[in-house]
């Protein structure tokens, strides 16, 4: 078959011209210059995804930038920054990036539990363990993806957390990404967390902008986690700029007998793409993906994820609840692998829309590939429109439409919430929900179908 | 398989005859009653694991007797039930299970029936798609088949279930729905009943035939069971509670506990039980 | 229930454990010289004795084919095709364009007698009430040999012949449909079927008839090295109904054969049509040496409103499948319906599904895919489903559901969904699973064996499928499941 070479877009080259002029001082050892050198080849054959790649079908990165925006440098800490900061909730641990760079100053180093070590990752980068190329390359899976070798090749900084056996931490440790937004700028960020043995652990990650302008940002976060591990993530991806595009990717592999749990909750996001990337390292493990995507406007999220069945009596759930409005778009693409000797495998995947009104859109993929044959395994999908019974119902009582939509829709949600184990942290997710079915309440929006 | 010979000389002088109904009228010149069930230091463990459910467990079931086991919770009295019923996920370490003198430890599952044990489930399996007479006719033709006998003809067929689901009180509707897809826990009850009347099985074994049931539900399970007692026909009832044996009133109660029967009496046992609870057996074991 | 009981009673008295139609006719062929040039486009075409605008068409297609690249997007595997390696034409030699029964060379004849598929009326009529006649057009390779009960089917109005004559006798109707539903560039297969397509069958029927017999084509690949290029055209007028049949076979061969239909369906305003397929053909044998490469487009286009379109197929054949029956809703009310069972044994790759296109006004559609795979095969099911921005109300219900029987095979899902409308309603569920163990021992302590367990297991599995079926066609495609899953389990 003939090889098309596609002629490179403007973002593109760019690309390739900031890789050049930056990939000397970049940080890293050798190993890990490899790693980014051979990204880079990766993204250079492909180009940036496009719909035509399977994986990237509903998602048309080519086509959303238009430009590649100039590489972030250090950025000063606004008022903006400082009042965001100040508004988080979160106590205990929390480990600050300004526009992907690690912030010391900012962030909260000192009492640090027993068991628990943080390191900027360009320090990491170039430390001297041998292991770093394969921790940071993640499970196999993710090999081919040409977002994530952007940021493996571009990746500038971000969090290393080491948590060792046995500890278990009672406060979640926060990642807090934020955007300065006083110029356009592209940001490359990556996080590791290490769970060793029984660790129990929560681990919160925001991403919100502070100033007025949109980035493209590139993040990432890898997870190992060791054998009877128990390990929460949170991801709030709840303040950008429009025309901001993001592209954030999970990269786990679960130990035996371990708990994995994600939960993302995602509104006003812009444009947005998550992708997981999560591996079954060890028997006897549950793994739970799970959010919430609230979407109006112009706004799009994507939520791509493989799900890798490695190994026998892996139990897996992913479940997410959409509720799309205005003229935005939501995707779900879920492919669950299940391997030869993968025997017991039990695998559930949902995907649950509402659409409020004409103009909203949702693609659905949930794919099952399987080759064991003593497994349980479903998806279910749906589509659909609030439940005109239950409106009725609660109108009838006497709430006005707005407020009756608002209780329907929060008892929608409600369900992918209840996952999060972390009383505090629901009930954060929750009122971060209300918040946004109360403002299009205030606006009075009601759906139109 | 089926023609696998006893090598057990001591009960060579029980006349051994597969078939339960060819025995039947064999018996039926005879007066003396003949042991239909006999469990001979049966020892089991779960195939995967090293768990040892049955430890060292002798049984008789003559023929015409109702034994009832009664035992707490985990006393591997379902697991019982499977193992003589030829289930997979046990391992036999050790005994011998003898339906009319002939070892069944060999058979596979469908050759026990054949031969003529009936296990009545504790839960019912659902089979969806496969209407409740396709099954039926399915089952009792595959079984005159293994013990080459004609086929049914389907009118013959269809007036044996009609009589039989009447005097169930089982709804005909039901018998074209899908087998136990959607049937409340009485009717499963019920089917399986059913399902032994038509099969007319020599050696009926009971798991826990009560759960799940109301009074009237009950009551009806047990007339179908009082129905089927015969002098050529061996029933062993499993149960937790008392309740079901005053329906099915046995001659013979043992109680099992830890994989073996610790202790054996007539009906009153039951009633004993019920007062004074299973713990004194759990000691005993 | 009946159809069920038949089978396991059947089943039960069939000892096949191969595939019974792997004969051979030895029969004197009429081929062009191997290959695929503007030459061999113009032989076929003259073979046809084809009018201008018919040939024009055809090498205009085979002009765009050379551009096009094969599909490489699904999960099946092949060596490459060598496009020049196959004789795109073979007529038998005795008796082509017979005229009547008496002209066609009666090797054909017992051999369709052989597959059961009597073609002398006196014979199909033979015990068989009036309602129950079956209409055949026997296509041979590359020629349609006959096609019985064309004069009762005539006085109804309905047309049912090869679309060879139909082009010589029905041109405008040809010119009319032909390509309206599946574009001529539509795939690589499709396009290289407009370019060297040989035989087929024709359908219409005129407004307001139901037609008064089933319909059905029967395909027999005979030659070896031959590809078979079919193209079905089938059009109900305004209020109209008709169900046709497909069945297919083709002896056992070591090397692979290529099969590339074509198959358009019309349904105007509240005619229906249903579109029945039992595909047996050859499937290769354990470790995947020889069998037919089966890559077919086939597609309905509810053009009318109300009109209704439904799909049902067996498919148990061939070493390849690649095959995606689709509906176009397009008139306002219009209804889709897509039931499919996919068994894959020995070393088959399946990747079939459907495409629910929701153009109209309150479409709706319903998918029930049932795949089972045993030993070394991989089955895919490949579906979309999407509603377009005007499609108020549009409404899906998909469900499929795999099984597999050992370790060795694959199943896989892959299902799009797309709702540009907010007033979709789409409801999608799939599960995989394998006979359960605990029900096994069920039905073994009852008394079944463990072989008519499953077959009584899988029967239930596919049974909601089955029942789309004309009860004849139910019986055939249930003894087929079952002879294809023969020795699958351990």
């Amino acid at each position: 078959m003939a090889i098309v070479t596609p002629l490179k877009t403007a973002a593109e080259q760019a690309l390739s011209q900031q890789f050049a002029n930056v990939k000397a001082e970049l940080p890293g050892t050798l190993p890990v210059r490899k790693l980014r050198e051979d990204a880079f080849a990766g993204f250079e054959a492909k180009g940036l995804p496009h719909r035509r790649l399977e994986s990237w079908r509903y998602t048309d990165l080519r086509g959303l930038l238009r430009e590649a925006k100039p590489l972030a440098t250090a950025a000063s800490v606004t008022p903006a920054i400082t009042a965001r900061l100040a508004a988080l909730p979160f106590d205990g641990v929390r480990l600050v990036l300004v526009d992907g760079a690690f912030r010391p100053e900012l962030s909260t180093l000192e009492g640090l539990p027993d068991g628990v070590s943080v390191q900027p990752l360009t320090e990491a980068l170039v430390s001297t363990r041998e292991d770093l190329a394969r921790i940071l390359s993640g499970p196999s899976i993710a090999d081919s993806d040409t977002g994530l070798m952007l940021n493996t090749a571009l990746m500038r900084d971000g969090v290393f957390v080491e948590i060792t056996e046995g500890t278990e931490l009672a406060a979640p440790i926060a990642i807090v990404s934020l955007v300065s937004g006083e110029e356009e700028t592209a940001i490359f960020h990556r996080s590791v967390v290490l769970a060793a043995k029984g660790v129990k652990a929560t681990i919160v990650e925001v991403s919100e902008s502070a100033g007025p302008k949109a980035s493209q940002i590139n993040g990432a976060i890898v997870f190992e986690t060791g054998d009877e591990s128990d390990v929460q993530h949170l991801r709030l991806v709840t303040r950008q700029v429009p025309e901001t595009v993001q592209v954030q990717s999970l990269l786990a592999t679960v130990g035996a007998h371990a708990k994995f749990e994600s939960f993302a909750l995602v509104c006003k996001a812009a444009t947005l793409r998550q992708q997981y990337f999560v591996k079954y390292a060890g028997e006897h493990s549950e793994i739970g993906l799970r959010g919430v995507n609230l979407l109006g406007g112009a706004e799009h999220s994507d939520v791509t994820l493989v799900m890798d069945h490695a190994v026998p009596h892996g139990v897996s759930r992913e479940l997410f609840k959409n509720i799309i409005g205005g003229e935005a778009t939501g995707v779900f693409q879920g492919k669950v692998i299940v391997r030869p000797h993968a025997q017991k495998t039990d695998g559930g995947m949902k995907s649950n829309t509402l659409l409020l009104n004409d103009g909203a859109s949702m693609f659905n993929k949930p794919e099952l590939e399987i080759f064991a044959d003593d497994v349980v395994c479903g998806h279910g999908a749906t589509v659909a429109q609030m439940d005109g019974e239950q409106l009725f119902y609660l109108m009838a009582r006497g709430l006005p439409q707005p407020q009756a939509e608002a209780l329907v829709l929060q008892a929608f949600a409600g369900e992918a919430v209840e996952f999060v184990a972390d009383e505090d942290l629901r009930a954060f997710v929750m009122a971060e929900i209300r918040a946004w079915l109360s403002q299009r309440e205030a606006s009075s929006v009601v759906s139109t179908v | 398989m089926v023609g696998l010979v006893p090598t057990i000389p001591v009960f060579l002088f029980h006349v051994q005859v597969v078939d339960a109904r060819h025995r039947a009228e064999h018996d039926a010149a005879e007066i003396r009653t003949e042991t239909m069930l006999e469990i001979r230091n049966l020892v089991v463990k779960i195939a995967d694991e090293d768990k040892q459910i049955i430890n060292g467990l002798n049984l008789t079931v003559n023929d015409g007797e109702v034994a009832a086991i009664m035992g707490p919770n985990g006393s591997g009295k379902s697991t019982l039930s499977y193992v003589i019923a030829g289930k997979e996920d046990y391992e036999v370490l050790d005994g011998e299970i003898l339906l009319n003198g002939e070892n069944v430890l060999e058979m596979e599952a469908d050759a026990r029936a054949a031969a003529g044990i009936f296990l009545a489930f504790q839960y019912p399996l659902e089979i969806p798609g496969v209407a409740t007479m396709t099954f039926l006719k399915a089952a009792m033709n595959a079984q005159r088949k293994a013990r080459g006998e004609a086929e049914l003809l389907t009118p013959d067929f269809i007036k044996r279930v009609n009589s039989a689901a009447d005097a169930l009180s089982i709804d005909k509707a039901m018998l074209r729905r899908p087998l136990n897809v959607g049937f409340s826990g009485g009717e499963k009850k019920r089917m399986e009943i059913l399902q032994m009347a038509l099969l007319s099985p020599s050696m009926c074994i009971l798991d826990e035939t009560d759960s799940g049931l109301d009074i009237d539900a009950l009551r009806i399970v047990a007339e179908g069971v009082n129905a089927l007692r015969d002098k050529s026909r061996g029933f062993l009832v499993i149960t937790h509670y008392q309740r079901l044996l005053e329906h099915i009133v046995p001659d013979t109660v043992h109680v099992m506990s830890k994989g073996r029967i610790v202790k054996t009496g007539g009906k009153e046992l039951a009633l004993e039980l019920e007062k004074s609870g299973y713990a004194a057996y759990a000691e005993a074991a | 229930m009946a159809a069920v009981q038949e089978t396991i009673d059947q089943v039960k008295s069939i000892d096949v454990t191969e595939y019974k139609y792997g004969f051979v006719t030895e029969i004197e062929m009429d081929k062009p010289a191997k290959g695929l040039t503007e030459d061999t486009v113009r032989y076929i075409s003259a073979r046809k004795n084809e009018p201008e605008w018919m040939l024009e068409w055809r090498l205009d297609a085979f002009r765009r084919w050379k551009t096009m690249t094969e599909p490489a997007w699904s999960r099946v595997q092949y060596p490459p095709i060598d496009y020049q390696d196959i004789y795109y034409y073979a007529a038998p030699k005795k008796g082509a364009d017979p005229k009547s029964l008496d002209e066609v060379d009666p090797a054909i004849l017992e051999t369709y007698k052989k597959l059961g598929i009597p073609l002398r009326e006196q014979e199909i009529l033979a015990g068989v009430a009036p309602e129950n006649r079956v209409a055949v057009d026997a296509v041979f390779d590359s020629v349609s040999v006959v096609t019985t009960f064309k004069k009762e089917l005539a006085e109804a109005g309905v047309i049912f012949c090869s679309i060879s004559d139909a082009i010589q006798e029905h041109p405008e109707l040809v010119r009319k449909y032909l390509a309206t539903v599946v574009p001529v560039t539509d795939n690589y297969f499709a396009t290289l079927n407009c370019a060297v397509f040989t035989d087929g069958s024709f359908v219409y029927i005129p407004k307001g008839v139901r037609c008064p017999m089933e319909l059905s084509t029967y395909f027999r690949i005979n030659e070896q090295n031959t590809g078979q290029f079919e193209r079905t055209l089938i059009i109900a007028d305004e209020g109209s109904y008709v169900s046709y049949l497909e069945g297919c076979t083709a002896p056992k061969r070591d090397e692979n054969q290529l099969h590339a239909a074509v198959v358009e369906l019309i349904a105007l305003d509240d005619a229906e049509i249903k579109y029945s397929t039992v595909q047996n053909w050859y499937p290769g044998d354990a470790e995947g040496k020889g069998g037919i490469y089966n890559f077919v487009t086939k597609r309905g286009d509810c053009r009318g409103k109300n009109s209704k379109i439904s799909w049902t197929q067996v498919e148990t054949g061939s070493a390849i499948t690649w095959k995606y029956p689709s509906c176009i809703l397009r008139g306002d009310g219009s209804r889709g319906e897509f039931y499919s069972i996919a068994v894959s044994n020995g070393a088959q790759q399946v990747d079939s599904g459907t495409k629910m296109i929701h153009l109209g006004k309150n479409t709706t559609s319903k998918i029930i895919a049932k795949g089972i795979a045993a030993g070394k095969s991989d089955s895919t099911y490949r579906g979309m489903v999407s509603a377009h921005r005007k499609a108020t109300g549009a409404r899906n219900f998909t469900n499929c559901d795999s099984l597999l029987i050992g370790d060795q095979c694959g199943a896989h899902t892959i299902p799009y969904i797309e709702a540009k409308t907010a007033t979709a309603i789409f409801e999608h569920e799939a599960t995989t699973s394998k006979i359960g163990e605990d029900q096994l021992f069920y039905c073994q302590q009852r008394g079944l064996s463990a072989e008519d367990a499953v077959a009584l297991i899988v029967n239930g599995f596919v049974k909601e499928v089955l029942q789309q079926l004309p009860m004849e066609f139910a019986v055939e495609a249930q003894k087929l499941i079952t002879i294809s899953l023969e020795g699958s389990v351990g």
